[in-house]
Parts: structure tokens; C-alpha cells; sequence
């Protein structure tokens, strides 16, 4: 289902950048016991249909008994919208959790122009857990929104 | 006289005492968690009976009856139960995905009838009357002699069930059986969220039953001033749609009660159907 090369690249020189980069931060906090945190992205439709998951990062590499997809019901908002039918780890979706720092993801190209709510809810071990959502136009579209607690600026550039 | 009459004053005491508690406390089973990511994992479950939700401060609910119920229909069991004197508890290993079914179902009738000029009772019975000897006592329908007059019954037909979902939520649990007063989902049971009403349908004998009473009751009454019961009433279509108050943990219990037992003698049916459904946050 991957665009071939060659469409790939005609996008490209029509239109450059068109999916748009988003980047989280994730804020450094002063607790005693402290586990980076579990984070999801998704986009779901304005005009509705189904959300399509564009990152989760877990600890994918915690197995026995207690696998790190465990808590990925965790991110409740997510685990109803789109991941309780996800099998993970997912291809070009799934990662490792991340420090914290600013990181970038590429939104995938071939998404359908529209408007759409894009969310990203990070919940942590032993933590909290916090949902921030950017009504965004896709493509060439830019927002920008600010978590209070475990999630710092989240911002879409082209 | 006095002799025969001793007995029948106690049996009278006790079904007394049974369908007042019957009616004043309220019976739950509360699970440690209902919404699961992945095949990897247990719950356990409280099960009592008390006034409060979700305090265990009057008697524990016995764990006999209760059948685990697949996704796909087979049947597992419950594990490691204990009965302490408040509650039970007992674990439920969610090893396949989809939603499954954990409750009891019971149907029992108490009543009387007469023989041989005499008056007879039937029905199980608890407490201390149930270790007196009681020559004119039966305690199940089939133990009636086929000589008996007179006899009125009432039957009692009781499901209390929780559903439990890991990964995407099915449906197949959910189907009813047709007997009895049933719960139909219109909103899966654990797809619920705070900010978005739920709708529930009620079936009586698997068709749509109307003007029911359903109360909803939040758990934790006791960080609360204000008693947050809500008081539904099923529509033409036997539904009742739910505003959650708040995020948590609700109980739901609804009654039925009408003439239309397939036993004979059975003058009338009393039914009761109780989950307990938790409702996340947004």
C-alpha cells in the first residue's frame, strides 16, 4: 500500500513539505520517581471516520509477565479512538518512549486534505496524565498548543 | 398447636428477613479494572452486598454461581476465591481479546400451597430457621407432592454480570437469550467515556420493555454531600439514555415484575438485573 517511488517524488517537487512536521515537548520534572512517559499521536477526521494513529511511543522492549503494552490502555483517550485495534509494535508508528527534550515527527504523506483534530496524550508511570488536541487544516497548515503538566508545546510547521 | 405453629413463625421471620434485605441492599460486583491492552493479564473482583457502593460493611456475596463467559462464548473459571466476612473476592485471567462476561444468573421461586388441609411453604431458606426441622416446608418447586392445592408461587429471576474488554471491544457476550429481563446495549458496555451519554436497552423475554425503572448510582457516596442516584425510566423501546455525572465507577440496576412466568402456579415474576460499568474520564 506505500506510494511508489516515483509518485513519491512527483508529490514532492508539486507540492514540497506538505505533510507538515510536528514537534512535542516533553517536559523535565522534578519528582522522585520519575518514568519517561508513554505518548500517542492521532488525527481524527472532522468530517468523522475513523482516527489514524501517527506515533505511540511505549516501552517496547519490556516482555514477561508484565509487557510494556500493558499500560498502553493508559492513554485512554487514544486506547478508545484508534490503539484497542492496533497490534503492536506497529510499522512506522510505534517507537520507544523519549526523553525529555523537543522531538519532530513527520505527519505521513498521504493524508486526505481536511480539517481534522490532532492529539497527543502523554501519560506516565507513577504520573500524570494530560490530552492536548490542535484543530489543524491539512495540508499547509500550522497550530500550535501548550500542555500544562506533562506535555510542554506542541506546534505544526509546514 | 403450638408445636406446628413455632416452626411457621420462623419460616415466616425468615422470608421476611430475606426480601427486606433483598430490597434495601444493594448487590455488586466490582472488578479491579475493565478495559485491558493486551492477553497478558488478571483482574479480581470484590463481589458484596452493602447499602453503600462500593463498601463492603454488610455481607459478603457468595461466589458459586458466578461463570466466566469467553468472548467466544466458552467458559472459563473464576480463581483463587475467598470469602471473607464482609466480601469476596476471587481473580478472572483475561487470556483471549474481546469482551467477556463474568455474573450470575439464578432463578428460584418461594410460595405456598396446601396438603391434606395443611399449609406448606416453599423456597430456599436462610439463616437460623434454615437449621430447624420444618415438616411443612419444601425447598425447590420439583419437591411439591403432586397432591398439593392451592399453590401460588412467585419466581425470582436475578442476573448480576460485569464485562471485562481487553484490546477492541465485541459483541458476542452481549447477545440475549431471551429469557428473563436482559441488558442490550446500544452503547458497549466498556466504551463508555464521562462526556458522552450512554444508551441501554432492557428486554424482557428478549423483546423491548417499557416503563422500567433503572437507577444509576455513582460509587464513593461517601466523598459526597449530595446522593448522586439517578432515577431513568425505559422508553417505549425499552431505553434509557445516561448522562454521566462524572467520571467512575457506576452501578445499574433495574427491576421488572409482571405475570408472565412459563411455570406454572407462578402468579407472579419478580427480575433484577445489576452491572457495574465504569465510565473514564475524557
Amino acid at each position: 500500500m506505500r506510494p511508489s517511488h516515483l509518485f513519491l517524488l512527483s508529490s514532492m517537487i508539486a507540492a514540497p513539505a506538505t505533510a507538515g512536521t510536528l514537534s512535542i515537548s516533553i517536559p523535565r520534572l522534578n519528582v522522585a520517581e520519575y518514568h519517561r512517559p508513554y505518548v500517542a499521536v492521532w488525527l481524527e477526521p472532522e468530517e468523522g471516520g475513523p482516527a489514524q494513529t501517527v506515533a505511540v511511543w511505549y516501552d517496547v522492549k519490556k516482555g514477561g509477565a508484565e509487557p510494556g503494552t500493558k499500560w498502553l490502555s493508559d492513554l485512554r483517550a487514544w486506547w478508545r479512538k484508534s490503539g484497542r485495534s492496533l497490534s503492536m509494535p506497529a510499522d512506522g508508528i510505534s517507537g520507544a518512549t523519549r526523553p525529555p527534550g523537543t522531538h519532530r515527527i513527520k505527519l505521513p504523506d498521504n493524508l486526505k486534505p481536511g480539517q481534522y483534530a490532532l492529539r497527543v496524550e502523554a501519560a506516565r508511570e507513577a504520573g500524570g496524565r494530560e490530552l492536548v488536541t490542535l484543530q489543524v487544516t491539512l495540508p499547509n497548515g500550522t497550530a500550535e498548543a501548550s500542555g500544562q503538566s506533562e506535555l510542554g508545546k506542541i506546534s505544526l510547521s509546514r | 398447636m403450638l408445636k406446628s405453629l413455632a416452626p411457621r413463625l420462623l419460616t415466616a421471620a425468615a422470608l421476611m428477613a430475606f426480601s427486606t434485605s433483598a430490597t434495601a441492599h444493594r448487590q455488586w460486583l466490582l472488578p479491579s479494572i475493565t478495559i485491558l491492552s493486551g492477553t497478558d493479564s488478571w483482574i479480581t473482583v470484590d463481589a458484596a452486598v452493602s447499602n453503600d457502593l462500593f463498601y463492603p460493611d454488610h455481607v459478603a456475596l457468595q461466589t458459586d454461581g458466578i461463570k466466566v463467559t469467553r468472548p467466544d462464548g466458552s467458559h472459563s473459571e473464576i480463581q483463587n476465591a475467598a470469602t471473607g466476612r464482609h466480601r469476596s473476592t476471587f481473580d478472572v485471567q483475561i487470556d483471549r481479546p474481546g469482551t467477556w462476561k463474568i455474573g450470575n444468573a439464578s432463578q428460584s421461586y418461594r410460595g405456598s400451597f396446601k396438603l391434606d388441609g395443611k399449609d406448606w411453604t416453599v423456597g430456599r431458606r436462610r439463616g437460623p430457621a434454615a437449621q430447624q426441622p420444618d415438616p411443612q416446608h419444601v425447598t425447590t418447586i420439583a419437591d411439591i407432592p403432586s397432591t398439593a392445592t392451592d399453590i401460588k408461587l412467585t419466581e425470582m429471576l436475578n442476573r448480576n454480570e460485569i464485562f471485562i474488554t481487553a484490546d477492541a471491544p465485541t459483541t458476542d457476550v452481549l447477545k440475549p437469550a431471551g429469557h428473563g429481563l436482559e441488558f442490550d446495549p446500544v452503547s458497549h458496555p466498556d466504551d463508555l467515556v464521562a462526556d458522552e451519554a450512554a444508551r441501554f436497552r432492557f428486554l424482557v423475554d428478549g423483546k423491548p420493555a417499557a416503563n422500567l425503572k433503572v437507577t444509576v448510582i455513582a460509587g464513593s457516596q461517601r466523598f459526597r454531600d449530595t446522593d448522586a442516584t439517578l432515577e431513568l425510566t425505559t422508553d417505549a423501546d425499552g431505553m434509557v439514555t445516561v448522562e454521566w455525572p462524572t467520571p467512575g465507577i457506576y452501578w445499574l440496576n433495574v427491576t421488572a415484575t409482571d405475570n408472565q412466568s412459563a411455570t406454572p402456579n407462578v402468579t407472579e415474576r419478580r427480575m433484577s438485573y445489576t452491572t457495574t460499568l465504569e465510565v473514564p474520564a475524557p
